[in-house]
């Protein structure tokens, strides 16, 4: 299942979101929503709880398809679970994995599901790069921590290389060391010329990491900035207050 | 060479960079040969219907089979049918726990997976299961009811067929009940009703083929009833499953 290529085929196209628009049942979850989203930086999605943050990765990751409006990516639009969701990468709250089958169970599980070559090989290195070489093989990750989960998931999320990923509060239920280290990784796909696209209530992170800075209030766009430069936790933190007073 | 595959310069392919996605069977062949080494790990599901289907089974056989008096063959047939359908439910009720454990939907939907290869690899994955317990139940009801084994193999053919209409609607209402708290209950309710018409022909032509003198043409009937069963079950089931299971 190959999708339609988008456009820019040199390099990651940037997504666009257009006028986005959810609702569930009565409920507006999101409303005009529109924003560019660029490889190569991370674009931090904050906002209180119910602003529609999760709504808005869900429609990025086609689990959700939007009530009005569109997400581009190049020429291809990103419609509910359409064919260019095999370039996206997920990781959200849950880990996203089989919880009786082992670490390396479950990525070369997901390599074959994705068609990749050498799906040991791949899974072994990709534990390797989250730190999870000496993993047990056989013993299911439903009883690794919470931070060993996190990493398996990024691991199986990293699997295909996906031109863009999404987190969704990845950072939720780590220790600092944990969420060091996440920051580092996210950094790094940052570097590689991915979108990153972070969902997250933790303004220090979102401060740390993010050149692009949404944030969402009852399913409205408040602030949407970029700089050259990671915000900084005293920016964010400031441009959050100052869309506190506007709402 | 682990770092050619992760590092960063690596990263942010283009489309059409990709190997192509494996065919259709072979994702239907793999999401069911995950289903069942999960189930060859645990048991959960093969323990559960086996003990179940062993119990319903001891009941009957002890409220029939009085003084050494055989029941009916309708009585078997129907006692066959019931042990397969009550076992059947408990694993179709846990089709989908994997899948809602940790959240490995999500993950599996975003894969390149097509749903209907998603739904197939479990239809294929619950047949599977409910056949093995279905040997043991026809072991059972063999040895407590003196069944005729003269038409195994037709009985087995109803069993299979029976096994595959009740698996192929199972599986699209397991899925809907993905995330219902109250499934267990709902899916035997929900269900239940629509494969009647699988019960009563499995009953029906296994009763014709257990009779001392088999009435073969019946047999046959019922048989060829189930076979339009199925066709529609799985015709239904394909067209159901990827809104069920891709609800938002």
């Amino acid at each position: 299942m190959q999708p339609a290529t988008p456009a820019t085929t040199s390099a990651v196209a940037p997504l666009l979101v257009e006028g986005v628009g959810r609702t569930f049942g009565r409920r507006r979850a999101l409303v005009d929503v529109s924003t560019t989203m660029r490889p190569g930086e991370i674009t931090a999605v904050v906002g209180p709880n119910g602003a529609g943050k999760s709504t808005l990765l869900a429609i990025l990751a086609t689990l959700v398809g939007p009530t009005s409006g569109a997400v581009r990516w190049g020429d291809v639009v990103l419609r509910k679970g359409c064919a260019a969701r095999a370039y996206l990468g997920y990781v959200g709250h849950e880990p996203g994995l089989y919880m009786d089958l082992g670490a390396l169970a479950n990525l070369e599980l997901f390599c074959r599901l994705y068609g990749l070559d050498d799906p040991p090989r791949r899974s072994r290195a990709l534990l390797d790069r989250v730190g999870l070489r000496d993993a047990a093989d056989d013993v299911p990750v439903r009883t690794f921590s919470r931070g060993m989960l996190q990493r398996v998931a990024l691991a199986r999320a990293l699997l295909h290389q996906p031109s863009i990923l999404l987190f969704d509060e990845p950072g939720s239920a780590l220790d600092p060391a944990g969420a060091t280290w996440l920051a580092g990784e996210l950094g790094r796909e940052r570097s590689a010329g991915r979108v990153v696209v972070l969902v997250t209530h933790d303004l220090d992170a979102a401060g740390a990491l993010a050149e692009h800075l949404i944030i969402l209030r009852r399913g409205r766009v408040v602030c949407d900035e970029r700089r050259p430069a990671p915000w900084g936790a005293i920016a964010v933190r400031a441009a959050y207050a100052e869309s506190c007073r506007d709402a | 060479m682990p770092e050619a595959i992760v590092s960063t310069a690596a990263a942010a392919q283009a489309p059409g960079d990709r190997p192509p996605a494996p065919g259709f069977l072979v994702q239907v062949a793999r999401i069911a040969a995950k289903d069942l080494v999960i189930e060859w790990k645990s048991r959960e599901i093969l323990a559960t219907s086996a003990f179940l289907a062993v119990v319903v089974v001891l009941i009957f056989s002890f409220a029939f089979v009085v003084g050494g008096t055989q029941p009916p063959p309708p009585v078997t047939a129907g006692i066959l049918w019931v042990a397969v359908i009550i076992s059947g439910t408990v694993g179709l009720g846990r089709t989908f726990d994997r899948e809602r454990d940790g959240e490995a939907i999500r993950a599996l939907l975003l894969s390149p997976v097509p749903r209907a290869a998603l739904y197939a690899g479990k239809l294929v994955a619950t047949i599977l299961l409910m056949c093995g317990v279905e040997v043991l139940v026809v072991i059972l009801a063999g040895l407590f009811f003196s069944a005729s084994a003269v038409h195994v193999g037709r009985i087995a053919l109803l069993l299979a067929l029976g096994t595959i209409g009740f698996a192929a609607v199972g599986c699209v209402f397991s899925a809907a009940l993905l995330r219902s708290k109250s499934r267990d209950v709902l899916l035997s309710t929900l269900l239940y009703p629509i494969v009647v018409p699988i019960l009563i022909a499995g009953a029906r032509g296994t009763a014709h083929l257990l009779d001392p003198t088999p009435d073969l043409d019946a047999a046959v009937f019922w048989t060829q009833f189930l076979v339009s069963v199925d066709v529609i079950f799985l015709v239904v089931g394909f067209w159901a499953f990827e809104p069920v299971i891709a609800g938002d």
